[in-house]
């Protein structure tokens, strides 16, 4: 019954300059440097929801539609998520919340954000979550000593399947004998 | 009898002036094999050496002479070092792709040939069984996708040594290293001798042995003097940390494109820096230590 939240993670990567064009005010740069940011300070932009499927709640009312919490393949919805994250025990409500499902649900029980999703992943992944406060793990961009543009891990990693997807590589270098052979070349 | 002087003292002495500047003219013509050069610019001395009006000069007849030539405004500017600032990079072998991206954002930031295209970074794909072995180095590599199984990539671009060996080779003083940390070269005095090449163990600099081929339409008109300002044929030209955009604040291009984020910059004087974070935290290695070269680029495992 998870929501298809995401969008792959090469789609956010391919699209990752789009994404931090077309961001509005919200996702102001924080203000500080390397600082290790208060968790809730912390300003990232947008999460990448797939467009038009947010809030979660319009078909996830409890309502017309109950919680079923019993583990199984989806097919009516969400049939394209394959998850790949962690132990095969692992599904859908240990981290999206039953009962109000347009927030995560951390181990303890509490609710948060899509906004703040980093704190749901660095539960158990502590020390990735440690280096990317102080900005070593992830990408920023902006300014070396000023505001900096954070993203959230799910930009990179598609929580469904967070490992990092293959690229194709940009254009090798010429060989020397290429650049010799080339025709009206610099030589 | 007063006879009429044939040569006046003072056409005479006009008529020298003319002839030294048409002669300068024709040695510069020469000597260059192009006669393109302005006798000014054939006068130029040692950036170092010019005073703040010269500087004005040097950088209206460059900015004129850029216009002319793309068609279109390009801004030399000349800001000095941040004070208290030592630039310092670390890039993340474990998290590095492969992707090339950071080479083709320092090409357009930098205004290199195009064609050929010069490139201040090369990738090396290197083995995981042989670690960081040079010998076992590829930087034509062009698969489908990146990473390749049992493969990891290492950019080698200019180190901004302590100790440059390049910048000790320069038979004329066309290169020196900033208060900043960074190693430029003064395109207008360099004579082309290639020795900083020779003496470079990284493979950073990089020769125009031709005119650049730079489109108008690909010309980053945001330049510096030591920087990306398009440069002529038959000089020496490398990395600078983009000094155009970080001596405004700004992370060199290659950082900001960067997918994986394997590419941290700052400074290394700063204590809260992401630069200063990594030297103290994580494994941290330098290429070619045993060359006393002292780098200010550093390598890291980030896992």
């Amino acid at each position: 019954m998870t929501s298809r939240l995401l969008r792959s993670a090469s789609l956010a990567t391919c699209c990752l300059a789009g994404i931090l064009l077309s961001l509005p005010a919200a996702a102001e740069p924080p203000g500080s440097k390397a600082e290790p940011a208060a968790q809730e300070g912390l300003q990232v932009p947008r999460p990448p929801l797939t467009e038009g499927i947010f809030p979660c709640t319009s078909c996830h009312d409890g309502k017309s539609m109950k919680v079923n919490p019993r583990r199984r393949e989806l097919v009516d919805m969400h049939g394209d998520i394959a998850l790949h994250h962690g132990p095969a025990t692992r599904w859908c409500l240990d981290c999206h919340d039953p009962a109000d499902r347009d927030h995560l649900r951390l181990a303890s029980g509490e609710k948060v954000p899509f906004t703040t999703s980093y704190l749901l992943c660095g539960q158990c992944h502590g020390d990735k979550f440690r280096d990317w406060r102080v900005g070593i793990h992830g990408k920023r961009t902006g300014s070396w000593n000023g505001p900096k543009q954070y993203l959230l891990c799910v930009h990179c990693h598609d929580p469904h399947s967070p490992h990092f997807k293959p690229l194709k590589p940009m254009a090798p270098p010429a060989r020397p004998e290429q650049i010799q052979a080339r025709k009206g070349g610099a030589r | 009898m007063t006879e009429p002087r044939l040569n006046h003292p003072d056409q005479g002495c006009g008529g020298r002036r003319e002839f030294l500047g048409t002669a300068v003219a024709a040695v510069a013509a020469a000597l260059t094999g192009c006669g393109k050069i302005s006798h000014e610019e054939f006068l130029q001395h040692n950036f170092k050496e010019l005073s703040k009006d010269e500087v004005l000069s040097v950088i209206a007849r460059l900015e004129k002479e850029y216009k002319e030539k793309f068609g279109k405004e390009v801004k030399v500017a000349t800001t000095p070092p941040l004070p208290g600032v030592i630039f310092g990079y670390a890039l993340d072998l474990s998290r590095c792709v492969g992707c090339r991206r950071c080479v083709h954002a320092c090409v357009k930031e930098n205004n290199q040939s195009r064609e050929p295209e010069v490139q201040w970074i090369r990738v090396l794909e290197l083995e995981k069984e042989e670690g960081v072995n040079l010998q076992h180095a590829d930087q034509y590599y062009n698969p489908e996708e990146v990473p390749r199984e049992g493969h990891f990539y290492m950019p080698v671009q200019c180190q901004q040594c302590k100790k440059p060996p390049c910048v000790k080779v320069c038979p004329v003083g066309a290169t020196w290293r900033e208060k900043d940390g960074i190693t430029v070269v003064d395109y207008n005095w360099c004579i082309g001798c290639r020795y900083c090449m020779a003496a470079c163990p990284y493979g950073a600099r990089h020769f125009n042995w031709g005119e650049p081929h730079l489109p108008s339409a690909d010309v980053n008109p945001d330049t510096h003097y030591f920087g990306n300002r398009p440069r002529p044929k038959g000089v020496v030209e490398k990395c600078t940390f983009c000094i155009q955009r970080t001596r405004k604040g700004l992370y060199p291009a290659c950082v900001e494109v960067c997918p994986t984020g394997s590419r941290k910059f700052g400074n290394l004087l700063d204590k809260d820096s992401e630069i200063r974070y990594v030297l103290e935290n994580k494994r941290v290695f330098k290429l070619k230590e045993d060359l006393n070269t002292q780098p200010n680029f550093f390598y890291f495992y980030g896992v």
